[in-house]
């Protein structure tokens, strides 16, 4: 549930679910988008949701703060309308070119290689958000072991594909943008496509995730 | 098969198609982008007797010089901007809030943007572009928008699909004010910084960085201390949004932003200040001033009424 609704600025409602970041929060939040969204109310243009936090934007010139915050104060969440999961698995090449801080990780982590990947690969993952840049998932979470901080300088460039980990995420780099995550791996597959205008983004929230690691072969002569 | 068309003989910094943007695409990552200065878009449109939300050409610093092929067009530039039409051997010093003919050859050079970042180039027709989302808007870093979501590119053509009838001349008698005093209303992480570092915010001045573009503004200055965490959960973003990393430095969220961010937010620009903070140039000082959400509203139902108001007058 919302535990409070404030201003960000004068043409967006913060809406605050807490501090903890688990599934069942996020979920609540998800709910939340998903029954404005189909709610249409006039003025709003975008509704973001994260972690534990929904922002809601709207046009100035068509509804304000205090009009909106009474119409979210008085939503009902549609019981029992669960969210879909659905499934995707990932080829994941984790050559050299590719793993570009895994040796990094293996002295963040004090573990070896091969146990920081058997651990990624394990993994099922659930997608609490998109964003940052198009398409991009941040998925969770990872085993405690597996969790270090961003680089302490951000790359200019992280390659299109890469797959980051940072704290208890992992994230999927949709195109070439600036990152600090810890880059482990590439995907050959496209996470985003503009030209779906539809369905542009591959992994949504709610869905699951697991990673499968491939050969160099296999990621070059990848097709969808 | 296109007879109407703009040559590029200089592409200029960085000339993009801008309309109003495209909304309801946050939470999969996709900015609004969009012109960033409303009004003066607004402005170029109506100049040419277009639609509100028709696509019109951006530029930042130094623009386009642009060769035109094809039949008479009408055209309008807003902004504070320099620039030159030539005419066979007539060389003609522009005049912006003004509309002027162009015909087979002629040429528009616009030389650049007077101590503001961005113009805008209007044409009484329709350019040929692509639109997704419904909004023909370029955002280069996604690669999203018209043109492939790339910005202008010399020897490349500007097709026009149709030129319409609209050849009157509109002239708006209006100069852009610069601004000195930003308004913002605290942000959702103001605690986060110590009693000094709240103070800089609001007493200090900052200098724009080199460092910005349609996605944000960098500023410098006294830095900002944080006292509880220099990293929050990540969350959704808004324009006008102010951050402040870990160097103290504020960076404010532009058209083209990342749509989630991880750090705290000191402060969000008022609506009614966006389209004069985006004209701020390097080097130019910022100083902030703060305003509750009562005054934000109020403000920007004046600044809409103004701009009502001009359009109204062409």
């Amino acid at each position: 549930m919302i535990k409070n609704i404030s201003n960000l600025g004068d043409a967006a409602l913060y809406c605050d679910f807490g501090k903890e970041v688990n599934k069942d929060i996020n979920t609540q939040v998800i709910k939340y988008f998903k029954t404005i969204q189909k709610k249409n109310i006039a003025g709003v243009n975008n509704i973001t949701p994260s972690y534990n936090k929904l922002i809601i934007s709207f046009d100035l010139k068509k509804i304000n703060f205090n009009k909106l915050k009474k119409a979210i104060d008085n939503i009902e969440i549609i019981k029992g309308d669960s969210i879909q999961n659905k499934k995707f698995e990932i080829p994941v090449c984790c050559e050299k070119e590719f793993s570009l801080d895994i040796k990094r990780l293996e002295e963040k982590l004090k573990m070896k290689e091969e146990k920081i990947y058997e651990s990624f690969f394990e993994k099922e993952f659930f997608c609490y958000m998109t964003g940052f840049i198009a398409g991009m998932p941040f998925l969770g979470d990872l085993d405690e072991n597996l969790r270090a901080k961003r680089l302490d300088t951000p790359r200019v460039k992280v390659p299109k594909g890469s797959i980051g980990l940072t704290e208890q995420f992992a994230n999927i780099y949709t195109f070439e943008s600036p990152g600090g995550w810890n880059i482990i791996g590439n995907t050959p597959l496209n996470i985003f496509d503009s030209s779906k205008e539809n369905k542009p983004n591959l992994i949504n929230p709610g869905d699951l995730v697991t990673f499968k690691r491939i050969s160099k072969e296999k990621y070059q002569n990848y097709h969808e | 098969m296109n007879k109407n068309y703009f040559e590029i003989i200089r592409a200029g910094i960085n000339s993009t198609f801008q309309d109003l943007g495209r909304d309801n695409l946050y939470h999969i990552g996709v900015p609004f982008s969009g012109a960033m200065d409303n009004r003066n878009f607004l402005l170029a449109n109506k100049l040419v007797g277009n639609d509100h939300n028709d696509p019109v050409i951006e530029f930042a610093y130094q623009g386009p010089h642009l060769k035109y092929h094809g039949d008479k067009i009408n055209i309008a530039i807003t902004g504070d901007v320099s620039f030159k039409i030539k005419k066979g051997d007539n060389l003609i010093d522009g005049e912006c809030y003004q509309s002027f003919i162009l015909e087979n050859n002629d040429e528009l050079d616009i030389l650049s943007t007077n101590k503001s970042v961005y113009g805008y180039i209007a044409i009484s027709g329709t350019f040929d572009l692509q639109f997704q989302w419904s909004s023909c808007s370029t955002n280069t870093k996604a690669k999203i928008g018209s043109n492939n979501g790339e910005k202008l590119s010399v020897n490349q053509k500007i097709n026009i699909k149709e030129i319409n009838n609209n050849f009157m001349n509109r002239k708006l008698n209006y100069i852009n004010k610069k601004i000195e005093n930003i308004r913002v209303i605290k942000g959702t992480n103001f605690n986060y910084f110590s009693e000094e570092g709240k103070k800089i915010f609001f007493k200090n001045e900052f200098k724009v960085s080199k460092l910005s573009d349609r996605m944000g503004m960098r500023l410098e200055g006294k830095k900002i201390e944080n006292i509880v965490d220099t990293n929050i959960r990540s969350e959704g973003l808004i324009k006008g949004v102010i951050q402040v990393p870990a160097d103290g430095n504020p960076i404010i969220m532009l058209s083209d932003h990342g749509t989630i961010g991880g750090y705290p937010k000191i402060g969000v620009v008022v609506s009614a200040d966006y389209d004069r903070l985006v004209q701020l140039t390097p080097g130019s000082t910022i100083k902030f001033q703060e305003v509750d959400l009562n005054s934000a509203e109020t403000l920007f139902k004046l600044y809409d009424l103004e701009t009502q108001n001009l359009i109204s007058q062409i």
